[in-house]
């Protein structure tokens, strides 16, 4: 088993390419790995609450992000400087997260074997 | 060492495929082994049969044709990614009665197990293009 860390920093709507992640995030936990997600910058806006994508026809990810406890999926990170600097606060969000300061991203990092972008 | 490739950009988008291209050179000139290259999102691009640059550009699918041929590297685009954007294994092509197939030779059409995959068995995964 290998430790996969998923760096999602890019907006949830827009583009497939969030929802190209979670398909990747569910195949590598359908794998028996061990998965934890990390949300930077901007990606910290996957996991705000109250979002309506389906009035502009999009995919509701949140959905998908909902479904990651079912794939043994618990861990995730998000770093408190990305939620401040959007004025955001856990309470926003729509999951359970571990807050994390910027200064130990580094160390989360360095206990993953596998490191993707998302 | 042996080590497995992800390619997310498509051709003309960024440098990210060529740099990939530069590297798998570069570690098989050096005795590595590279295991399996990956194309997801917009990197299906790069395995389009009938992408034709002027003669005077790089023939960016080719050339991964012929690193495949040469290299017996295995090049797998992502069933999902390709088929919302058009690329067809041959399955797709001859359900849906289209006359010809779109995907360059030395790749093949595979689902996300492959990458799957690819992360478990090799020293190093390495991704080339981001967002």
């Amino acid at each position: 088993m290998k430790n996969h860390l998923f760096i999602m920093r890019t907006l949830p709507h827009g583009k497939v390419y969030l929802q190209e992640t979670l398909d990747v995030i569910l195949t590598i936990a359908a794998f028996d790995q061990k998965v934890s997600l990390l949300f930077l910058d901007q990606g910290v806006f996957q996991l705000k609450s109250d979002q309506r994508p389906e009035a502009l026809d999009l995919k509701d990810t949140a959905a998908i992000f909902n479904a990651l406890d079912i794939y043994d999926i618990h861990d995730l990170y998000v770093e408190i400087e990305s939620l401040q600097q959007w004025g955001l606060k856990p309470s926003d969000l729509f999951l359970p997260v571990k807050e994390i300061y910027r200064k130990d991203v580094n160390q989360l990092m360095h206990a993953s074997d596998i490191i993707m972008g998302g | 060492m042996k080590f497995a490739i992800q390619v997310n950009t498509s051709p003309y988008q960024s440098q990210a495929g060529d740099t990939a291209y530069q590297f798998i050179v570069a570690a098989l000139a050096m005795g590595h082994q590279v295991f399996r290259v990956f194309f997801y999102y917009d990197g299906i691009y790069h395995a389009l049969r009938k992408s034709m640059p002027p003669e005077d550009e790089t023939q960016i699918s080719q050339r991964w044709s012929q690193l495949a041929a040469q290299h017996d590297i295995d090049l797998v685009v992502c069933i999902s990614a390709a088929q919302r954007r058009g690329l067809l294994s041959q399955d797709e092509v001859d359900r849906q009665d289209f006359k010809d197939n779109d995907l360059a030779p030395g790749f093949r059409i595979s689902g996300l197990g492959q990458l799957a995959e690819a992360t478990l068995t090799t020293d190093r995964f390495i991704v080339f293009g981001g967002s």
